[in-house]
C-alpha cells in the first residue's frame, strides 16, 4: 500500500471516491495476482503461456507452408494471436474478481459494507491482469520479431493510431468484463467458464487468427458487432503499416472510419455496463444471492 | 425407539470398490441431473476447435488436417479434465473442507482418486464425443479406421496412463497449495503445443516429440490419428504397436507412482499437521 499512498494523498484523487477505489483495487489486484510465487516463477508463468499459445499457430502454419513466414498472412495470424492475449486477460480479470471475492476469499459482503464504489472497484481489479497481459503481448511480439522476423520496424509504427485504438480496445474489453462480472453476481452455476466462453467466442468471430472472409458468410456479421474486430484491424495496420495483409471484409474501411466505429461501440458498451452493473447488483441483493457461496 | 439396523461393514477390496463408486457417483449422477453443463462444456471447446480449423482453411491446408484438429480438440477435454478435475481436485477438496471428511472416513484415498477418475472419464467422454460428432458434421470430416479393436485398446490404455498421471499430480498439486491453480493454467497451452494437439507431433522434431511422450496423450493422439486417418502412414511419430507398448509402460509407472506419492504425502501431511490445513 506504501506505493499507492502518495497517489491516494493527491488532493484531486482524495476527493474522488471513484479514483480512490480504482487505485486501491488496482493495487489489491496486483497483490493477489503476483504474490503467490517468487518473481522468477511469476515471470515464467506470465511468459510461457502466451508464447506457447502463439507457437501452436506457428507450427501449424509452418507444417502447411513449409515455413513461408515472410507471407503477410503469417504476420496477420501472429500479431492477432499476440494482441488477443489482452482480450482474455482484461475480460476475465474484471469478471473473476467477483468469483474471487465471493467464492474464494469470501470477502464480498465485507467489501460492500465499505464506502467504496463497486463499479470502480471491479474495473480496478482488472488492471493487474491488464498489466500482465500487456507485458505478455510485448514479449510475444518481441519474440516474433527476433525468432520469425516479423516485418515490424519500431520507426514505422503509427504510434498514435496504436495507442488510441488500444486504449479504446481495452476500455471496450473492460466494459465487456464488467457485464460478465455483473452477470456473475446473479449466477450460481457456470460462472467459472463465462469469461472464457465470451473470450472463446470472440476468438472465433473477430478474425483474431484468421481473416473474417474464411468464416461462412452467415457468421461474418457477428464479428462486426464486436469492438475487438476493429481494434485488432487498427492495431495490425498501425504496427505493420504497408506490410499488413488486406482482406475484403475490412479493407474497405479507412483508419478513421474504423476508429470512429470502435469509439462508438466502446462508449455504448461503457454506458451499458454501468447501468447493467447497477441493475445486476440490485437484483442480486434483492434475490438474496449477492454473497452466496455456491462451492460450485 | 426402533432398533438400529445392523450395517454390513465393507472392508478390504469391497471397501476399495465401494469407495470408488461412492466418489464417482456425484460426478456421474450430477452430470445427468443438471444438464446445463453440456452447453458450457461443449460450446466453448467447440469454438476453440473451430478457430483452429479456420486457420488451416485460411492457409490452404489439406482436408486431413481438419480431422487432426477435430480429434485434438476432442482430446483436449480429457487433458483439461485431468488438470482441473483430477490433479487440482484434492487441493480444492481441501479448500472446501471435503478432504478432512475423506481422511476421517474409512475409505482409502487412492480409491477416492480412482473414483474421481471413473466419474471424470464418463463425463468427459460425453463431452469429447459431442465435440467430435458436431465438428465432424460441421466440417465434413471423413474417417477411415484401420482397426477398431486396436483403436479402442489405444484409447483405453491412453486413458489409464493419463488418469494415472492425474492421480499422481493430485498429490503434487495438494502439496503445492494455492500454486496448484497456476500450475494447472501453465500446463495447458505448453502441453497442447508439445503433444501436438492440433498438428502431427512429428512436426515438433524427434527430441521434443520424445520428451513430450511422457504425456500419455502425445502418443495416444498420434496412434489414434494413424488409425483413424489411415490415408497417410508417414504422419506418425512411431509405429502404433510401439506407441501402445510405451503407453502400457506409462500406465504402470504412473499408477504405481500415484500410490507411492499419495501414501508419502498423507504421511508427511499427518506428521506435520498440514493435511487439512486451509490457507487463503
Amino acid at each position: 500500500m506504501s506505493i499507492t499512498r502518495p497517489l491516494l494523498d493527491t488532493p484531486f484523487i482524495r476527493r474522488s471516491n471513484h479514483l480512490r477505489t480504482f487505485i486501491t483495487a488496482s493495487w489489491l489486484g496486483w497483490q493477489i495476482e503476483s504474490n503467490w510465487a517468487d518473481p522468477f516463477l511469476f515471470a515464467v508463468y506470465s511468459i510461457v503461456r502466451p508464447v506457447t499459445s502463439v507457437l501452436i499457430l506457428v507450427v501449424m502454419y509452418s507444417v502447411i507452408t513449409n515455413g513461408a513466414l515472410q507471407e503477410p498472412i503469417f504476420a496477420y495470424i501472429y500479431l492477432g494471436n499476440a494482441l488477443y492475449i489482452l482480450v482474455g486477460q482484461v475480460i476475465t480479470g474484471v469478471s473473476w474478481s467477483v468469483i474471487d471475492d465471493r467464492e474464494h476469499y469470501r470477502t464480498l459482503r465485507q467489501l460492500y459494507t465499505t464506502p467504496m464504489d463497486g463499479y470502480s472497484y471491479l474495473m480496478g481489479r482488472g488492471v493487474a491482469r491488464l498489466i500482465i497481459g500487456l507485458i505478455s503481448v510485448l514479449i510475444t511480439i518481441g519474440f516474433g520479431m527476433v525468432a520469425f522476423q516479423l516485418p515490424i520496424s519500431i520507426g514505422t509504427i503509427d504510434w498514435l493510431m496504436l495507442v488510441i485504438s488500444t486504449v479504446l480496445g481495452v476500455l471496450s474489453l473492460a466494459a465487456i468484463g464488467m457485464v460478465v462480472g455483473s452477470l456473475t453476481l446473479m449466477l450460481a452455476r457456470h460462472f467459472w467458464s463465462l469469461g472464457d466462453a465470451i473470450s472463446g467466442a470472440l476468438y472465433l468471430f473477430t478474425g483474431a487468427i484468421f481473416p473474417l472472409d474464411v468464416l461462412p458468410a452467415w457468421l461474418r456479421p457477428i464479428g462486426f458487432a464486436f469492438p475487438v474486430t476493429y481494434w485488432l484491424e487498427l492495431a495490425r495496420r498501425a504496427i505493420l503499416g504497408p506490410n499488413a495483409a488486406k482482406f475484403p471484409t475490412l479493407s474497405g474501411f479507412s483508419d478513421l472510419e474504423l476508429t470512429g466505429i470502435l469509439a462508438a461501440i466502446t462508449l455504448a458498451l461503457l454506458v451499458f455496463s454501468w447501468f447493467f452493473y447497477r441493475w445486476a447488483l440490485h437484483r442480486a441483493k434483492e434475490n438474496g444471492i449477492f454473497d452466496m457461496e455456491t462451492s460450485y | 425407539m426402533l432398533p438400529a439396523e445392523r450395517v454390513q461393514k465393507a472392508t478390504g477390496l469391497r471397501l476399495f470398490w465401494y469407495t470408488i463408486w461412492a466418489r464417482a457417483y456425484p460426478r456421474i449422477i450430477g452430470s445427468t441431473r443438471e444438464k446445463s453443463w453440456l452447453f458450457f462444456e461443449t460450446v466453448l471447446p467447440l469454438m476453440g476447435t473451430a478457430s483452429y480449423v479456420f486457420v488451416y482453411r485460411a492457409i490452404g491446408a489439406p482436408e486431413a488436417y481438419t480431422g487432426f484438429v477435430v480429434l485434438g480438440g476432442a482430446m483436449t477435454a480429457f487433458w483439461l479434465n485431468v488438470l482441473w478435475a483430477m490433479a487440482s481436485q484434492l487441493y480444492w477438496d481441501k479448500d472446501g473442507g471435503n478432504l478432512e471428511l475423506y481422511v476421517v472416513s474409512p475409505g482409502p484415498l487412492m480409491a477416492i482418486l480412482l473414483g474421481m477418475a471413473v466419474g471424470g472419464v464418463l463425463m468427459t467422454a460425453t463431452r469429447a464425443v459431442i465435440i467430435l460428432v458436431v465438428c465432424s458434421l460441421l466440417f465434413n470430416v471423413s474417417y477411415q479406421i484401420a482397426s477398431l479393436p486396436l483403436l479402442i485398446l489405444i484409447f483405453v490404455t491412453t486413458m489409464a496412463a493419463l488418469y494415472g498421471m492425474g492421480m499422481m499430480f493430485a498429490s503434487v498439486f495438494l502439496a503445492a497449495g494455492r500454486e496448484a491453480w497456476h500450475i494447472s493454467n501453465l500446463l495447458q497451452e505448453p502441453i497442447y503445443l508439445a503433444s501436438g494437439f492440433y498438428f502431427p507431433v512429428k512436426a515438433m522434431g524427434f527430441w521434443i516429440a520424445t520428451f513430450a511422450s511422457v504425456i500419455p496423450l502425445t502418443l495416444g493422439l498420434d496412434a489414434m490419428r494413424q488409425l483413424i486417418f489411415a490415408g497417410d502412414p508417414t504422419l506418425g511419430f512411431l509405429s502404433v504397436e510401439a506407441e501402445l507398448l510405451i503407453l502400457l509402460v506409462l500406465s504402470v509407472v504412473f499408477i504405481y507412482g500415484a500410490i507411492k506419492m499419495l501414501a508419502k504425502l498423507e504421511e508427511i501431511g499427518r506428521r506435520e499437521g498440514r493435511l487439512i490445513e486451509r490457507r487463503r
